[in-house]
């Protein structure tokens, strides 16, 4: 590697960082010169701190714990129901177009408009929060999974039926591989919507623990860099988990784009 | 030199296929040449009103390698298409030995490789899989996969995936992958025409051997006459729509054919007929 092209791929590594100093930057300067209340604005280094020690010696990383298992659990619930029903939805045109607009109604309607309904279904408690994220992220991994086994490109598996394969074969050999890069988007918004709904479950149906609840609490006591702290962990949460999908993503569909 | 004639009227098969009421239909599909292995008769197919085949008749002799040689979108993939059952068509009925396709055991090269392939699997791995429709032992599969690649001396890294090979080693892959499993009939459409003309060179010779030692019927459906003459038992030119047999012309100078063979007055001769024949029909 010649010291140029060294020199700038570390320049491009450090790239995003630009972004997160001016930031920071702004956010000390506004703290700073008072611009915004500094109750409401606590200083960078007051909100990082109230995150470390949040995370190392405070219960946090408890409320973290407890949201990502709620996220995991929903998403997999979701992935369990809506991934074979996307299949056979996808794999048979008569069925799709007869409940397609059934689940684009659903799938536009807000998922948190639903808290009421599973509320009664539900009760107040872990189940329903559990039972409307997957919900909602059911609907999109859904459609994207019945969308990709649809749109599947037709000559592969021609060239499977005629090596003498199977309409059940095609379907797992072929088609059910041509659908994983969109399985994936669905996968992708599918917890990122998850995630959202346990977030907003936690602040407002009676939850004792969890992220949302956490944001929530720091809020009524104007613990504001607690508050940050919190929110901080919600958004590393989601952009963790969007970045892993990414990454399993790229090992499982490494043709993808190629 | 013409071995084989339209339909001879005196050759009938014992055991003819078909139930057909009159007689005279029953005589048409009888009616084939000693040592034919398909037969297509009253083939009809139509594209959205428009009629592209009506009661086509054909004859594909065993073990020898047929050139699809017509205009363009007279309809040689969709004919190809329909014989090894991949479109369905609206009338007819084509026999492989008086079986049905799903009987017999068939080999499809497509145009284009790169949607043709699984790039979810090795290249080796495409080359086996359609093994696993055949009721193999591990060892005779494998036995079967190193003879063909020894036949095709394969000299590329089969632990890779396709996209990480050039175009003529995806297409030499999935020739390959339609040979393993001893295909009684193989269907080729234009499977050179996407890649550079050394490659090309390289698979012409490669397969034509393979399909000579192996006897496979073999369909070829190509748009570079020198190709499609050297290759060929026999030239199958095709009419415009709707589409009919124009002529179908011997070839049978000795292999393996080679650059050298193009020169000959025989080569030159067949394909100026079929030339002639081509250019007659596209002015039509
Ligand atoms: N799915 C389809 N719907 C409507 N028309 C079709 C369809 N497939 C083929 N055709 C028509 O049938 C005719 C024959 O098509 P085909 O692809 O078999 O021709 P071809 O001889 O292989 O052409 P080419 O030389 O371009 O490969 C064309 O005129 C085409 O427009
Ligand atoms: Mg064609």
């Amino acid at each position: 590697m010649s010291p140029v092209s060294g020199r700038r791929r570390l320049g491009r590594a450090l790239q995003p960082l630009i972004g997160v100093a001016l930031l920071i930057g702004l956010w000390s300067f506004a703290h700073a010169t008072r611009l915004v209340d500094p109750v409401l604005l606590p200083s960078p280094l007051e909100a990082w701190s109230a995150f470390w020690s949040g995370l190392t010696t405070g219960n946090l990383w408890v409320d973290f714990r407890v949201t990502i298992i709620r996220t995991a659990a929903s998403f997999a619930i979701a992935m369990v129901l809506a991934v074979p029903i996307g299949i056979v939805l996808g794999s048979s045109e008569k069925i799709y177009r007869s409940i397609e607009f059934t689940i684009d109604f659903f799938r536009s309607t807000p998922a948190s408009a639903m808290f009421p309904l599973f509320l009664v279904m539900f009760g107040v408690g872990e189940r329903t929060k559990i039972a409307v994220a997957a919900f909602g992220a059911a609907l999109a991994i859904l459609f994207n999974v019945a969308y990709g086994v649809m749109n599947a490109r037709k000559q592969r598996q021609l060239a499977a039926k005629v090596m003498g394969a199977s309409p059940l074969r095609v379907l797992a050999d072929v088609t059910i591989w041509e659908s994983l890069p969109q399985t994936f988007v669905g996968m992708r918004t599918g917890v990122s919507i998850a995630l959202v709904i346990v977030i907003v479950a936690e602040m407002f149906i009676g939850s004792t623990d969890g992220l949302g609840q956490r944001i929530m609490n720091a809020q009524m006591i104007f613990d504001m860099p607690q508050m940050y702290a919190a929110i901080f962990a919600a958004g590393a949460l989601g952009y963790a988990l969007n970045l892993l999908f990414i990454l399993a993503e790229r090992r499982f569909v490494h043709w993808g784009g190629k | 030199m013409a071995r084989l004639k339209l339909l001879p009227g005196g050759a009938t098969a014992p055991d003819a296929p078909g139930t057909v009421t009159a007689e005279a239909e029953k005589d048409r599909f009888r009616a084939f040449p000693k040592g034919t292995h398909i037969t297509v008769r009253g083939l009809t197919k139509r594209f959205e009103g428009s009629t592209l085949y009506d009661g086509f008749d054909l004859d594909i002799p065993k073990g020898k390698i047929v050139s699809v040689f017509g205009p363009n979108g007279c309809g040689k993939s969709t004919l190809i298409n329909m014989i090894s059952g991949i479109l369905p068509y609206d009338a007819g009925e084509i026999l492989f030995d008086g079986k049905d396709v799903r009987e017999t055991r068939i080999g499809y090269v497509f145009q284009n490789y790169r949607e043709a392939v699984f790039p979810w699997l090795k290249a080796i791995d495409n080359i086996r899989y359609p093994l696993k429709f055949l009721k193999l032992s591990r060892a005779e599969a494998d036995a079967r996969v190193d003879a063909l690649l020894a036949s095709f001396d394969v000299k590329i890294d089969l632990a890779r995936y396709p996209y990480q090979l050039s175009g003529g080693q995806q297409q030499l892959v999935s020739i390959m992958r339609a040979l393993v499993v001893e295909p009684e009939v193989l269907f080729l459409d234009e499977p050179f025409s996407a890649l550079d003309y050394e490659m090309t060179l390289f698979l012409r010779d490669r397969l034509q051997k393979v399909l000579v030692e192996r006897k496979v019927t073999t369909l070829l459906v190509s748009h570079d006459l020198d190709e499609a003459v050297e290759l060929a038992d026999e030239v199958l030119l095709l009419t415009k729509k709707p589409t009919r047999v124009a002529a179908r012309i011997a070839y049978d100078a000795p292999r393996p054919r080679t650059a050298d063979t193009t020169l000959t007055e025989d080569f030159i001769r067949v394909k100026s007929e079929s030339l002639e024949i081509f250019l007659r029909e596209v002015r039509k």
